[in-house]
Protein backbone atom coordinates (compact mmCIF):
# COMPACT_ATOMS: atom_id res chain seq x y z
CA UNK A 1 0.00 0.00 0.00
CA UNK A 2 2.13 2.60 -1.15
CA UNK A 3 1.67 6.29 1.17
CA UNK A 4 1.88 10.04 -0.10
CA UNK A 5 2.39 12.59 2.07
CA UNK A 6 0.88 15.96 1.24
CA UNK A 7 2.22 18.83 2.90
CA UNK A 8 -0.22 21.89 3.08
CA UNK A 9 0.64 25.85 2.66
CA UNK A 10 1.16 25.73 6.90
CA UNK A 11 3.61 23.19 6.82
CA UNK A 12 1.02 20.36 8.63
CA UNK A 13 1.24 17.05 7.30
CA UNK A 14 -1.18 14.80 6.25
CA UNK A 15 -0.16 11.00 5.47
CA UNK A 16 -2.53 8.99 2.89
CA UNK A 17 -2.69 5.66 2.39
CA UNK A 18 -3.39 4.61 -1.28
CA UNK A 19 -4.05 1.10 -3.00
CA UNK A 20 -1.09 -0.09 -6.03
CA UNK A 21 -2.80 1.52 -9.36
CA UNK A 22 -4.25 4.99 -7.90
CA UNK A 23 -3.28 7.88 -8.65
CA UNK A 24 -1.63 10.53 -6.43
CA UNK A 25 -5.25 12.54 -6.72
CA UNK A 26 -7.43 9.63 -5.92
CA UNK A 27 -5.53 9.51 -2.76
CA UNK A 28 -6.77 13.27 -1.94
CA UNK A 29 -9.92 12.50 -2.50
CA UNK A 30 -10.13 9.60 -0.99
CA UNK A 31 -8.71 11.29 2.58
CA UNK A 32 -10.63 14.49 1.80
CA UNK A 33 -7.39 16.14 1.47
CA UNK A 34 -7.70 20.07 1.19
CA UNK A 35 -6.81 21.97 -1.43
CA UNK A 36 -6.47 19.19 -4.47
CA UNK A 37 -9.79 19.52 -5.85
CA UNK A 38 -9.83 17.49 -8.50
CA UNK A 39 -12.62 18.59 -10.69
CA UNK A 40 -12.52 16.77 -13.63
CA UNK A 41 -12.17 13.60 -11.58
CA UNK A 42 -8.88 12.94 -13.46
CA UNK A 43 -9.74 13.63 -16.75
CA UNK A 44 -6.85 15.98 -17.69
CA UNK A 45 -9.23 18.42 -18.09
CA UNK A 46 -8.83 20.83 -15.35
CA UNK A 47 -6.04 21.59 -13.89
CA UNK A 48 -7.30 21.69 -10.09
CA UNK A 49 -5.01 18.72 -8.64
CA UNK A 50 -1.77 20.36 -9.72
CA UNK A 51 0.91 19.84 -6.72
CA UNK A 52 4.35 21.01 -6.58
CA UNK A 53 6.47 17.46 -6.22
CA UNK A 54 8.91 16.85 -3.28
CA UNK A 55 13.08 17.63 -5.09
CA UNK A 56 13.55 14.02 -3.61
CA UNK A 57 10.71 12.45 -5.27
CA UNK A 58 11.05 14.26 -8.44
CA UNK A 59 13.71 11.91 -10.26
CA UNK A 60 11.45 9.29 -9.56
CA UNK A 61 8.60 10.21 -11.73
CA UNK A 62 8.28 9.68 -15.63
CA UNK A 63 8.30 12.92 -17.30
CA UNK A 64 4.85 14.85 -18.08
CA UNK A 65 2.93 14.35 -20.93
CA UNK A 66 2.53 17.42 -23.56
CA UNK A 67 -0.90 17.49 -22.30
CA UNK A 68 -0.29 17.89 -18.76
CA UNK A 69 2.59 20.46 -19.72
CA UNK A 70 -0.16 22.33 -21.66
CA UNK A 71 -2.87 22.18 -18.97
CA UNK A 72 -0.09 23.47 -16.13
CA UNK A 73 -0.41 26.63 -17.55
CA UNK A 74 -3.92 26.77 -16.10
CA UNK A 75 -3.32 26.20 -12.42
CA UNK A 76 -4.12 29.25 -9.97
CA UNK A 77 -0.31 29.39 -9.07
CA UNK A 78 2.29 29.51 -10.67
CA UNK A 79 4.28 26.80 -12.34
CA UNK A 80 7.26 25.57 -11.52
CA UNK A 81 9.52 22.51 -12.65
CA UNK A 82 8.78 20.45 -9.87
CA UNK A 83 4.67 21.10 -10.92
CA UNK A 84 2.84 17.92 -11.39
CA UNK A 85 -1.17 17.17 -12.01
CA UNK A 86 -1.17 14.82 -9.56
CA UNK A 87 -4.18 12.82 -11.21
CA UNK A 88 -0.85 11.89 -13.41
CA UNK A 89 1.18 10.28 -11.22
CA UNK A 90 0.11 6.13 -10.54
CA UNK A 91 1.26 4.98 -7.21
CA UNK A 92 3.29 2.01 -7.32
CA UNK A 93 5.84 0.87 -4.53
CA UNK A 94 8.36 2.96 -5.92
CA UNK A 95 6.65 5.67 -5.04
CA UNK A 96 5.90 4.60 -1.38
CA UNK A 97 6.09 7.55 0.93
CA UNK A 98 6.19 10.12 -2.09
CA UNK A 99 5.92 14.14 -0.19
CA UNK A 100 3.83 16.31 -2.60
CA UNK A 101 3.19 19.80 -1.42
CA UNK A 102 -0.47 21.48 -1.93
CA UNK A 103 -0.55 25.12 -3.86
CA UNK A 104 -1.63 27.86 -1.07
CA UNK A 105 -4.29 29.26 -3.78
CA UNK A 106 -5.81 26.40 -5.35
CA UNK A 107 -9.59 26.12 -3.56
CA UNK B 1 -14.61 9.86 18.46
CA UNK B 2 -18.53 8.53 18.22
CA UNK B 3 -21.12 11.18 17.81
CA UNK B 4 -24.61 10.32 18.80
CA UNK B 5 -27.32 10.78 15.89
CA UNK B 6 -29.89 13.58 17.36
CA UNK B 7 -33.01 14.81 15.61
CA UNK B 8 -31.87 18.52 15.73
CA UNK B 9 -28.12 18.84 14.27
CA UNK B 10 -28.46 15.99 11.62
CA UNK B 11 -27.67 16.98 8.05
CA UNK B 12 -29.55 15.32 5.41
CA UNK B 13 -28.90 15.02 1.47
CA UNK B 14 -31.49 13.40 -1.10
CA UNK B 15 -29.51 12.67 -4.30
CA UNK B 16 -26.86 10.34 -4.12
CA UNK B 17 -25.40 11.73 -7.69
CA UNK B 18 -22.17 14.15 -7.95
CA UNK B 19 -23.80 17.00 -6.03
CA UNK B 20 -24.15 15.15 -3.43
CA UNK B 21 -21.31 13.04 -2.93
CA UNK B 22 -19.49 16.04 -3.28
CA UNK B 23 -21.44 17.97 -0.63
CA UNK B 24 -20.96 15.58 2.06
CA UNK B 25 -17.41 15.47 1.22
CA UNK B 26 -17.00 18.89 1.70
CA UNK B 27 -18.85 19.43 4.99
CA UNK B 28 -16.64 17.35 6.31
CA UNK B 29 -13.67 19.47 4.95
CA UNK B 30 -15.62 22.22 6.30
CA UNK B 31 -15.42 21.00 9.52
CA UNK B 32 -19.06 19.73 10.11
CA UNK B 33 -18.75 16.75 12.93
CA UNK B 34 -22.27 16.08 12.96
CA UNK B 35 -24.28 13.51 11.78
CA UNK B 36 -25.04 13.22 7.77
CA UNK B 37 -27.56 10.77 6.11
CA UNK B 38 -27.12 10.02 2.10
CA UNK B 39 -30.31 9.06 0.66
CA UNK B 40 -29.77 8.12 -3.06
CA UNK B 41 -32.68 6.40 -5.11
CA UNK B 42 -30.10 4.25 -7.02
CA UNK B 43 -27.89 1.72 -5.39
CA UNK B 44 -24.12 1.56 -5.07
CA UNK B 45 -22.01 4.16 -4.15
CA UNK B 46 -21.97 7.80 -5.68
CA UNK B 47 -20.35 7.70 -8.93
CA UNK B 48 -19.37 9.94 -11.58
CA UNK B 49 -21.23 9.75 -14.54
CA UNK B 50 -19.11 11.68 -17.37
CA UNK B 51 -17.51 8.42 -18.20
CA UNK B 52 -20.91 6.47 -18.56
CA UNK B 53 -20.48 7.89 -22.27
CA UNK B 54 -17.18 7.35 -22.74
CA UNK B 55 -14.64 4.65 -20.74
CA UNK B 56 -17.44 2.96 -19.29
CA UNK B 57 -19.56 2.41 -22.35
CA UNK B 58 -16.34 1.27 -24.13
CA UNK B 59 -15.72 -1.46 -21.45
CA UNK B 60 -12.16 0.67 -20.70
CA UNK B 61 -13.73 1.10 -17.14
CA UNK B 62 -15.54 -0.88 -14.46
CA UNK B 63 -18.14 0.53 -12.06
CA UNK B 64 -15.53 0.52 -9.54
CA UNK B 65 -13.57 3.14 -11.66
CA UNK B 66 -16.51 5.82 -11.39
CA UNK B 67 -16.84 5.90 -7.99
CA UNK B 68 -16.44 9.63 -6.76
CA UNK B 69 -14.98 8.76 -3.61
CA UNK B 70 -13.68 5.41 -2.55
CA UNK B 71 -16.55 3.35 -0.82
CA UNK B 72 -14.28 3.11 2.67
CA UNK B 73 -14.57 6.71 2.89
CA UNK B 74 -17.96 7.12 3.64
CA UNK B 75 -17.43 4.80 6.99
CA UNK B 76 -14.49 6.77 8.12
CA UNK B 77 -16.08 10.13 7.70
CA UNK B 78 -19.06 8.92 9.55
CA UNK B 79 -21.68 9.21 6.50
CA UNK B 80 -24.73 7.25 6.87
CA UNK B 81 -24.98 6.20 3.14
CA UNK B 82 -28.77 5.16 2.46
CA UNK B 83 -28.47 3.90 -1.61
CA UNK B 84 -31.31 2.37 -3.20
CA UNK B 85 -33.38 4.03 -1.45
CA UNK B 86 -36.41 6.45 -2.24
CA UNK B 87 -37.37 10.08 -0.44
CA UNK B 88 -41.43 10.21 -0.94
CA UNK B 89 -42.03 13.72 0.76
CA UNK B 90 -40.37 16.90 3.03
CA UNK B 91 -42.48 17.52 5.72
CA UNK B 92 -40.67 20.95 5.91
CA UNK B 93 -42.97 22.05 9.06
CA UNK B 94 -41.68 19.21 11.23
CA UNK B 95 -38.54 19.06 9.72
CA UNK B 96 -38.05 15.63 8.14
CA UNK B 97 -38.19 13.56 5.15
CA UNK B 98 -40.45 10.39 4.43
CA UNK B 99 -38.51 7.08 3.24
CA UNK B 100 -40.31 4.83 0.88
CA UNK B 101 -40.31 2.07 3.60
CA UNK B 102 -41.94 4.98 5.90
CA UNK B 103 -39.06 6.04 8.09
CA UNK B 104 -38.78 9.28 9.35
CA UNK B 105 -35.22 11.59 9.07
CA UNK B 106 -34.92 14.08 10.97
CA UNK B 107 -32.85 17.61 9.57
CA UNK B 108 -31.44 20.67 10.76
CA UNK B 109 -30.61 21.26 7.35
CA UNK B 110 -31.85 19.41 4.26
CA UNK B 111 -30.03 19.93 1.19
CA UNK B 112 -32.02 18.41 -2.36
CA UNK B 113 -29.30 17.13 -4.67
CA UNK B 114 -31.90 15.25 -7.06
CA UNK B 115 -30.13 15.80 -10.49
CA UNK B 116 -32.97 14.96 -13.24
CA UNK B 117 -33.28 12.12 -15.40
CA UNK B 118 -33.22 11.71 -19.45
CA UNK B 119 -36.50 13.26 -21.14
CA UNK B 120 -38.10 10.51 -22.70
CA UNK B 121 -39.15 10.93 -26.32
CA UNK B 122 -42.78 9.75 -26.20
CA UNK B 123 -43.66 7.62 -28.66
CA UNK B 124 -46.09 4.44 -29.11
CA UNK B 125 -44.53 1.09 -27.60
CA UNK B 126 -40.88 2.72 -27.14
CA UNK B 127 -40.94 2.06 -23.64
CA UNK B 128 -41.28 -1.28 -24.03
CA UNK B 129 -38.60 -2.03 -26.55
CA UNK B 130 -35.50 -4.05 -25.28
CA UNK B 131 -33.06 -2.11 -27.55
CA UNK B 132 -34.15 1.74 -27.09
CA UNK B 133 -31.90 2.91 -24.67
CA UNK B 134 -31.50 6.45 -23.00
CA UNK B 135 -27.98 7.38 -20.95
CA UNK B 136 -27.87 8.98 -17.80
CA UNK B 137 -26.93 6.04 -15.09
CA UNK B 138 -24.78 3.12 -14.57
CA UNK B 139 -27.58 0.48 -15.54
CA UNK B 140 -28.82 2.40 -18.78
CA UNK B 141 -25.49 2.06 -19.68
CA UNK B 142 -25.49 -1.36 -18.33
CA UNK B 143 -28.17 -2.34 -20.49
CA UNK B 144 -27.09 -1.18 -23.48
CA UNK B 145 -23.23 -2.20 -23.91
CA UNK B 146 -23.71 -6.03 -24.91
CA UNK B 147 -25.11 -4.39 -27.78
CA UNK B 148 -22.13 -2.89 -28.91
CA UNK B 149 -20.82 -4.80 -31.31
CA UNK B 150 -18.90 -4.44 -34.00
CA UNK B 151 -21.76 -4.29 -37.46
CA UNK B 152 -24.86 -3.54 -35.67
CA UNK B 153 -26.86 -0.44 -36.87
CA UNK B 154 -27.41 2.21 -33.84
CA UNK B 155 -29.74 4.70 -34.75
CA UNK B 156 -29.15 8.21 -32.05
CA UNK B 157 -31.65 10.04 -32.02
CA UNK B 158 -30.30 14.02 -30.86
CA UNK B 159 -27.38 15.60 -31.67
CA UNK B 160 -26.36 16.79 -28.61
CA UNK B 161 -23.29 15.99 -26.30
CA UNK B 162 -24.64 12.99 -25.18
CA UNK B 163 -25.61 11.31 -28.58
CA UNK B 164 -22.25 12.68 -30.35
CA UNK B 165 -19.77 11.11 -27.71
CA UNK B 166 -21.85 7.65 -27.83
CA UNK B 167 -21.89 8.01 -31.58
CA UNK B 168 -18.13 8.32 -31.28
CA UNK B 169 -17.42 4.93 -28.32
CA UNK B 170 -19.81 3.54 -31.32
CA UNK B 171 -17.67 4.04 -34.45
CA UNK B 172 -14.58 3.09 -31.95
CA UNK B 173 -16.16 -0.18 -31.31
CA UNK B 174 -16.99 -0.57 -34.74
CA UNK B 175 -20.73 -0.16 -35.00
CA UNK B 176 -22.95 1.41 -38.23
CA UNK B 177 -24.12 4.95 -36.84
CA UNK B 178 -26.63 7.33 -37.98
CA UNK B 179 -26.87 10.39 -35.99
CA UNK B 180 -30.57 12.13 -36.56
CA UNK B 181 -31.14 15.88 -35.54
CA UNK B 182 -34.24 17.64 -36.04
CA UNK B 183 -32.45 21.00 -35.79
CA UNK B 184 -30.65 22.20 -38.84
CA UNK B 185 -27.55 21.44 -36.85
CA UNK B 186 -25.66 18.96 -34.00
CA UNK B 187 -25.15 21.16 -30.70
CA UNK B 188 -27.16 24.27 -32.04
CA UNK B 189 -28.23 25.28 -28.32
CA UNK B 190 -25.00 24.74 -26.93
CA UNK B 191 -22.42 26.31 -29.39
CA UNK B 192 -21.92 28.39 -32.56
CA UNK B 193 -22.62 27.14 -36.07
CA UNK B 194 -18.73 27.16 -36.75
CA UNK B 195 -18.49 23.76 -33.83
CA UNK B 196 -21.18 22.42 -35.16
CA UNK B 197 -19.85 22.82 -38.50
CA UNK B 198 -16.62 21.21 -37.14
CA UNK B 199 -17.88 18.33 -35.24
CA UNK B 200 -20.24 17.56 -38.32
CA UNK B 201 -17.43 17.02 -40.53
CA UNK B 202 -15.48 15.00 -37.67
CA UNK B 203 -17.84 12.57 -37.29
CA UNK B 204 -19.10 12.47 -41.02
CA UNK B 205 -14.91 11.52 -41.32
CA UNK B 206 -15.19 9.00 -38.85
CA UNK B 207 -17.86 7.32 -40.55
CA UNK B 208 -21.04 8.75 -38.77
CA UNK B 209 -23.79 9.27 -40.84
CA UNK B 210 -24.92 12.74 -39.61
CA UNK B 211 -28.43 13.76 -40.51
CA UNK B 212 -29.52 17.14 -39.66
CA UNK B 213 -32.73 18.90 -40.69
CA UNK B 214 -34.66 15.34 -39.57
CA UNK B 215 -37.69 14.95 -37.67
CA UNK B 216 -38.59 11.49 -36.52
CA UNK B 217 -42.16 10.43 -37.14
CA UNK B 218 -42.32 7.10 -35.93
CA UNK B 219 -40.38 3.48 -35.26
CA UNK B 220 -40.88 0.22 -36.81
CA UNK B 221 -41.26 -2.85 -34.59
CA UNK B 222 -40.40 -6.41 -34.55
CA UNK B 223 -42.38 -8.98 -33.46
CA UNK B 224 -41.06 -9.26 -30.13
CA UNK B 225 -41.56 -5.40 -29.08
CA UNK B 226 -37.95 -4.04 -30.28
CA UNK B 227 -37.45 -1.14 -32.70
CA UNK B 228 -36.74 -2.56 -35.90
CA UNK B 229 -36.44 1.12 -37.97
CA UNK B 230 -36.71 4.68 -37.20
CA UNK B 231 -38.98 5.81 -39.60
CA UNK B 232 -38.57 9.80 -40.73
CA UNK B 233 -40.46 12.40 -41.76
CA UNK B 234 -38.51 12.35 -45.84
CA UNK B 235 -40.56 8.80 -45.70
CA UNK B 236 -36.98 7.00 -45.29
CA UNK B 237 -36.28 4.11 -43.11
CA UNK B 238 -33.73 3.67 -41.08
CA UNK B 239 -33.12 0.05 -39.99
CA UNK B 240 -31.59 -0.11 -36.70
CA UNK B 241 -30.51 -2.73 -34.45
CA UNK B 242 -30.53 -0.28 -31.57
CA UNK B 243 -31.46 3.15 -30.81
CA UNK B 244 -29.80 5.75 -28.47
CA UNK B 245 -32.23 8.29 -27.06
CA UNK B 246 -30.23 11.52 -26.07
CA UNK B 247 -32.73 14.88 -25.90
CA UNK B 248 -32.12 16.18 -23.03
CA UNK B 249 -32.37 16.01 -19.16
CA UNK B 250 -35.83 16.73 -17.12
CA UNK B 251 -34.52 18.21 -13.73
CA UNK B 252 -36.09 16.33 -11.08
CA UNK B 253 -37.83 19.00 -8.50
CA UNK B 254 -40.93 16.81 -7.91
CA UNK B 255 -40.32 16.57 -4.09
CA UNK B 256 -39.35 20.19 -3.76
CA UNK B 257 -42.37 21.36 -5.41
CA UNK B 258 -44.70 19.01 -3.25
CA UNK B 259 -42.92 20.65 -0.31
CA UNK B 260 -44.69 23.77 -1.51
CA UNK B 261 -40.54 25.35 -2.70
CA UNK B 262 -40.68 27.61 -5.26
CA UNK B 263 -39.63 25.87 -9.24
CA UNK B 264 -38.70 27.31 -12.41
CA UNK B 265 -37.11 25.17 -14.80
CA UNK B 266 -34.89 24.26 -11.49
CA UNK B 267 -35.32 24.33 -7.60
CA UNK B 268 -35.20 28.07 -7.07
CA UNK B 269 -32.02 28.87 -4.84
CA UNK B 270 -30.11 31.88 -3.68
CA UNK B 271 -26.24 32.39 -4.47
CA UNK B 272 -25.62 30.82 -1.32
CA UNK B 273 -27.69 27.82 -2.97
CA UNK B 274 -30.58 28.45 -0.21
CA UNK B 275 -34.14 27.94 -1.20
CA UNK B 276 -37.07 30.10 0.31
CA UNK B 277 -37.12 28.04 3.22
CA UNK B 278 -33.57 28.92 5.59
CA UNK B 279 -33.41 25.21 6.41
CA UNK B 280 -33.87 23.77 2.77
CA UNK B 281 -30.82 24.10 0.52
CA UNK B 282 -30.58 22.36 -3.24
CA UNK B 283 -26.83 22.05 -5.48
CA UNK B 284 -26.62 20.78 -9.07
CA UNK B 285 -28.16 19.91 -12.14
CA UNK B 286 -31.91 20.75 -10.54
CA UNK B 287 -31.27 24.50 -9.69
CA UNK B 288 -32.16 27.49 -10.89
CA UNK B 289 -29.43 29.97 -9.79
CA UNK B 290 -28.56 33.47 -9.83
CA UNK B 291 -26.43 34.12 -12.71
CA UNK B 292 -25.13 37.57 -11.62
CA UNK B 293 -26.42 39.19 -15.19
CA UNK B 294 -28.86 41.47 -15.22
CA UNK B 295 -30.75 39.49 -12.82
CA UNK B 296 -31.74 36.78 -14.58
CA UNK B 297 -31.42 32.56 -13.59
CA UNK B 298 -30.07 29.80 -15.41
CA UNK B 299 -29.84 25.83 -15.11
CA UNK B 300 -26.86 24.38 -15.29
CA UNK B 301 -26.21 20.31 -16.56
CA UNK B 302 -22.70 20.13 -15.40
CA UNK B 303 -19.95 17.98 -13.17
CA UNK B 304 -17.63 21.20 -12.20
CA UNK B 305 -21.23 23.38 -11.26
CA UNK B 306 -22.42 20.29 -9.04
CA UNK B 307 -18.99 19.86 -7.36
CA UNK B 308 -19.06 24.43 -7.26
CA UNK B 309 -22.75 24.54 -5.51
CA UNK B 310 -21.84 21.03 -2.85
CA UNK B 311 -18.91 23.51 -1.65
CA UNK B 312 -21.19 26.71 -1.24
CA UNK B 313 -23.60 25.10 0.36
CA UNK B 314 -21.42 23.08 2.63
CA UNK B 315 -20.28 26.78 3.30
CA UNK B 316 -23.64 28.19 3.95
CA UNK B 317 -24.13 24.85 6.14
CA UNK B 318 -21.39 25.56 8.27
CA UNK B 319 -21.95 29.13 8.38
CA UNK B 320 -19.32 30.89 6.34
CA UNK B 321 -21.05 31.85 3.37
CA UNK B 322 -19.38 31.86 0.51
CA UNK B 323 -21.05 33.13 -2.59
CA UNK B 324 -21.07 31.12 -5.82
CA UNK B 325 -19.23 33.14 -8.51
CA UNK B 326 -17.34 30.42 -10.10
CA UNK B 327 -17.24 30.82 -14.42
CA UNK B 328 -19.33 27.59 -15.69
CA UNK B 329 -16.94 25.00 -17.41
CA UNK B 330 -17.53 22.00 -19.34
CA UNK B 331 -15.61 19.57 -21.62
CA UNK B 332 -16.71 17.02 -23.77
CA UNK B 333 -14.58 14.06 -25.70
CA UNK B 334 -15.10 12.45 -28.66
CA UNK B 335 -12.56 10.14 -30.60
CA UNK B 336 -9.38 12.50 -30.57
CA UNK B 337 -11.64 15.87 -29.71
CA UNK B 338 -10.97 17.38 -26.51
CA UNK B 339 -13.13 20.10 -26.26
CA UNK B 340 -12.84 22.06 -23.34
CA UNK B 341 -15.13 25.34 -23.13
CA UNK B 342 -15.49 28.26 -20.43
CA UNK B 343 -18.20 30.69 -19.90
CA UNK B 344 -21.94 30.70 -21.35
CA UNK B 345 -21.81 31.69 -25.21
CA UNK B 346 -25.22 32.72 -25.06
CA UNK B 347 -26.41 36.19 -25.70
CA UNK B 348 -23.07 36.80 -28.01
CA UNK B 349 -22.92 39.45 -30.97
CA UNK B 350 -19.91 38.06 -32.36
CA UNK B 351 -17.56 34.75 -32.92
CA UNK B 352 -13.85 35.08 -33.65
CA UNK B 353 -12.26 31.48 -34.84
CA UNK B 354 -8.71 31.33 -33.73
CA UNK B 355 -7.39 28.64 -36.07
CA UNK B 356 -9.60 26.67 -38.75
CA UNK B 357 -12.60 24.27 -38.72
CA UNK B 358 -12.51 23.24 -41.96
CA UNK B 359 -9.36 21.22 -41.62
CA UNK B 360 -7.85 19.51 -38.91
CA UNK B 361 -8.81 19.12 -35.24
CA UNK B 362 -7.53 22.05 -32.91
CA UNK B 363 -9.15 25.50 -32.96
CA UNK B 364 -10.79 27.60 -31.01
CA UNK B 365 -14.07 29.48 -30.97
CA UNK B 366 -14.30 33.05 -28.76
CA UNK B 367 -17.68 34.44 -27.99
CA UNK B 368 -17.73 38.23 -27.93
CA UNK B 369 -20.38 40.61 -26.45
CA UNK B 370 -19.95 44.27 -27.11
CA UNK B 371 -16.52 43.74 -27.84
CA UNK B 372 -15.92 41.39 -24.84
CA UNK B 373 -14.63 38.10 -23.96
CA UNK B 374 -17.66 35.95 -22.72
CA UNK B 375 -17.10 32.55 -23.43
CA UNK B 376 -14.70 30.16 -25.36
CA UNK B 377 -15.18 26.40 -26.83
CA UNK B 378 -11.71 25.81 -27.21
CA UNK B 379 -10.93 22.22 -28.85
CA UNK B 380 -7.69 20.08 -28.54
CA UNK B 381 -5.77 23.09 -26.97
CA UNK B 382 -5.39 23.10 -23.78
CA UNK B 383 -2.72 26.32 -23.30
CA UNK B 384 -5.07 28.05 -25.32
CA UNK B 385 -8.12 26.70 -22.83
CA UNK B 386 -5.94 27.97 -19.92
CA UNK B 387 -5.82 31.35 -21.75
CA UNK B 388 -9.24 31.83 -22.98
CA UNK B 389 -10.34 31.16 -18.81
CA UNK B 390 -8.60 34.12 -17.81
CA UNK B 391 -9.62 35.87 -20.50
CA UNK B 392 -13.28 35.08 -20.08
CA UNK B 393 -12.80 35.68 -16.62
CA UNK B 394 -11.07 38.94 -16.88
CA UNK B 395 -14.14 40.05 -19.60
CA UNK B 396 -11.33 41.17 -21.49
CA UNK B 397 -11.71 43.20 -24.51
CA UNK B 398 -9.66 41.97 -27.00
CA UNK B 399 -9.67 42.94 -31.21
CA UNK B 400 -10.99 40.43 -33.22
CA UNK B 401 -7.41 40.08 -35.45
CA UNK B 402 -5.77 39.53 -32.45
CA UNK B 403 -7.78 36.54 -31.26
CA UNK B 404 -7.32 35.70 -35.03
CA UNK B 405 -3.54 35.90 -35.00
CA UNK B 406 -2.15 32.75 -34.58
CA UNK B 407 1.52 33.97 -34.39
CA UNK B 408 0.31 35.65 -30.98
CA UNK B 409 0.29 33.55 -27.65
CA UNK B 410 -3.14 34.31 -26.45
CA UNK B 411 -0.95 34.96 -22.90
CA UNK B 412 0.19 37.81 -24.69
CA UNK B 413 -3.40 39.44 -24.76
CA UNK B 414 -4.05 38.79 -21.15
Amino acid sequence: MPRVVFVRPDGTKQEADASDGASVMQAATANLVPGIVAECGGELSCATCHVFVDEQWLGALPARSEDEEEMLEATSEEPTDASRLCCQITLDASLDGIVVHIPKTQK
Amino acid sequence: MHIEPTATDRIVVVGGGQAGADFVAALRMAGHQGPVTLVGAEPGYPYARPPLSKAYLSGKATAEDLYIRPPAMYEQQGIDLRTGTRVTAIDRTARHVVLADGERLSYAHLVLATGGRARRLPAPGLDAAPNVHYLRTLADVAAMRHRFVPGARLAVVGGGYVGLEVAAVARQVGLDVTVLEALPRVLARVTAPQVSAFYQRVHTEEGVDIRVDTAVTGFAFASDGSVAAVELKSGERIDADLVLVGIGLVPDTELAEQAGLAVDNGIVVDEYCRTEDPAVLAIGDCTSHPCGEHGGRRRLESVPNASEQARVAAATVTGSLQPYTAIPWFWSDQYDVKLQTTGLSTGYDEVVIRGTTETGRSFAAFYLKDGLVRAADVVCSPRDFTAARKLVAARARVAPEALRDLSVPLKQLL
